[in-house]
């Protein structure tokens, strides 16, 4: 569990008794959660329960059916086009599968939001921004290489770089473990840290890892049936007596 | 199956039915919205070109070359019946310029470009890469779908004007291996029944199916959902639906350009 709490009680993110279904599948049912400045809140939770439904909502890529969804002050949902885009610029999404395109180089992959974002970029200032977050990733070296050719681990990292180079004030990370061998998973949860620690973000990590929940998450808060079911650190959350929060901890292993 | 539940079946597939031409309607508004809307992606648009014109050159060639060589193969008998051998350049070129060589060109772009466009964009849309570039405050439609229908309503006419000269070629090569006619007699001979009005129609022609090869198949790639298997539902319909309105706008401008004619 992190130590270093740097939280200024300033909300970035509110979220207010908020419902999604899909059809007759019933996937979020009155969560509630909020996100302070400079805090990493841990989404933790079976496969399906609708942890990315959550963060897609917050990103604006989903609309709830019902409740508040405040970022940075500002309704999503509500938004226009125009102030949905400037609200995105501040926020950073690494995928679960990464989301790299395919057909462009880690380089192009880096700067195609950059170019499209900041107007009037010297040649140089874009090359230094994009080596930049690269190294602060530690894959400089991979600079021209295509997505296919890199590993899990290595996808993952150019893809928390990508949202790294508008320097975003939240980022959202969808199952940044998933699929990863462990030492793989520790790496990426030390670079969750050093994001925060770097770029200052506030951060909401969706995970089913309980390893990267205590190695990143500030607080911790359990999904369970749509709803949370208990939030707090990981401490307070899984000395809990809840018997599907002790199923939960032992599928994990690491009591 | 009772009755109850077989009306059931069919109000749920004339719901969908109902619900495909306005998810179309609103992708085809969309586009025009977004196509006069801010900057043009103008070096996307160029690599489209590229890869929609350049990569089936090859393809065009070939199947423009036998389709003039074959028809006017197929078309000398029955011209020799009256002693009328001397109208196949005449007969072939309202022909290709009319109709072949824009419907083959088409039929070839809509199993090739089509097909492409839809996997292309129907594998972004399942791997996440299109709500990636939502995320990063970059407008997908822009990058993806105008880029794509502005290179293919372009490129696809100049295939066409393409197309047409091989496919005369073909033509000329078959008729002077038979009856000794030269190159510039057959040409001269083949233009002389050519008006503005045949090339006018072969060029709106092009442009409509340039359009919709390019509409359809990012509507489809676009849209694709299911994993890959909707990658590979999109790449087909894609083919399949480009092709039905490519023969419904063919009759469409056939039949317009008629009333003109007259």
């Amino acid at each position: 569990m992190m130590e270093d709490f740097a939280k200024t009680g300033e909300h970035v993110i509110e979220i207010r008794d908020l419902y999604k279904s899909f059809g007759d599948l019933h996937v979020l049912r009155g969560v509630d959660l909020t996100l302070e400045k400079g805090e990493n809140v841990v989404v933790l939770g079976r496969s399906g329960t609708g942890k990315s439904v959550l963060i897609k909502i917050i990103a604006g890529l989903l609309n709830q059916d019902r409740g508040d969804c405040i970022v940075l002050g500002k309704e999503v949902s509500q938004l226009n086009e125009k102030e949905l885009r400037e609200l995105r610029l501040k926020i950073g999404f690494s995928f679960q599968n990464s989301a790299l395109y395919d057909s462009m180089t880690v380089r192009e992959n880096l700067e195609f939001p950059l170019v499209r974002n900041i107007a009037n970029l010297t040649r140089a200032e874009i090359n230094e921004q994009v080596e930049s977050v690269l190294d602060a990733v530690g894959l400089l070296q991979t600079i021209n290489q295509v997505p296919s050719e890199l590993s899990g681990g290595q996808r993952k990292r150019i893809g928390i770089a990508r949202t790294l180079i508008l320097k975003p004030e939240i980022m959202l990370y969808d199952e940044p473990t998933a699929g990863l061998d462990p030492i793989t998973c520790l790496e990426i949860n030390q670079l969750i840290v050093e994001v925060k620690e770097k770029y200052h973000t506030s951060s909401i990590i969706i995970t089913h890892d309980l390893t990267c929940a205590r190695e990143t998450g500030d607080r911790i808060a359990m999904l369970l049936d749509g709803k949370f079911l208990k939030t707090g650190t990981f401490e307070e959350v899984f000395e809990s007596d809840e018997p599907r929060i002790k199923s939960f901890y032992d599928y994990n292993f690491i009591q | 199956m009772s009755a109850k539940r077989k009306d059931q079946v069919y109000t749920k597939k004339i719901d969908s039915a109902l619900l495909a031409v306005y998810n179309g309607y609103s992708f085809f508004v969309r586009f025009f919205r977004e196509a006069f809307k801010g900057r043009m992606e103008l070096s996307e648009i160029i690599k489209q070109c590229y890869a929609i014109g350049y990569k089936s050159l090859l393809l065009i060639s070939l199947t423009g070359f036998i389709t003039g060589m074959v028809f006017t193969k197929q078309s000398r008998p029955s011209l020799a019946e009256f002693g009328a051998t001397s109208w196949l350049p005449s007969l072939v070129a309202i022909a290709i310029v009319r109709a072949l060589a824009a419907l083959v060109t088409a039929l070839i772009s809509a199993g090739k470009v089509g097909s492409s466009i839809g996997a292309e964009l129907g594998s972004m849309r399942v791997t996440e890469q299109i709500d990636a570039m939502e995320v990063s405050a970059v407008n997908p439609f822009k990058f993806l779908v105008v880029t794509r229908v502005v290179a293919s309503t372009i490129t696809i006419p100049i295939l066409v004007f393409y197309c047409t000269l091989v496919s005369l070629l073909g033509a000329y090569l078959n008729v002077a291996l038979n009856e000794g006619t030269s190159f510039r007699a057959f040409f001269e001979n083949a233009f002389e029944q050519i008006t503005f009005l045949d090339i006018g129609t072969s060029v709106a022609k092009a442009v409509a199916y340039g359009f919709t090869i390019g509409i359809v198949g990012c509507y489809q790639g676009y849209n694709a959902s299911k994993g890959t298997e909707g990658v590979g539902k999109a790449a087909n319909s894609s083919v399949v639906i480009s092709m039905f309105l490519i023969f419904i706008e063919e009759v469409i401008i056939v039949q317009v350009s008629n009333y003109f004619r007259i």
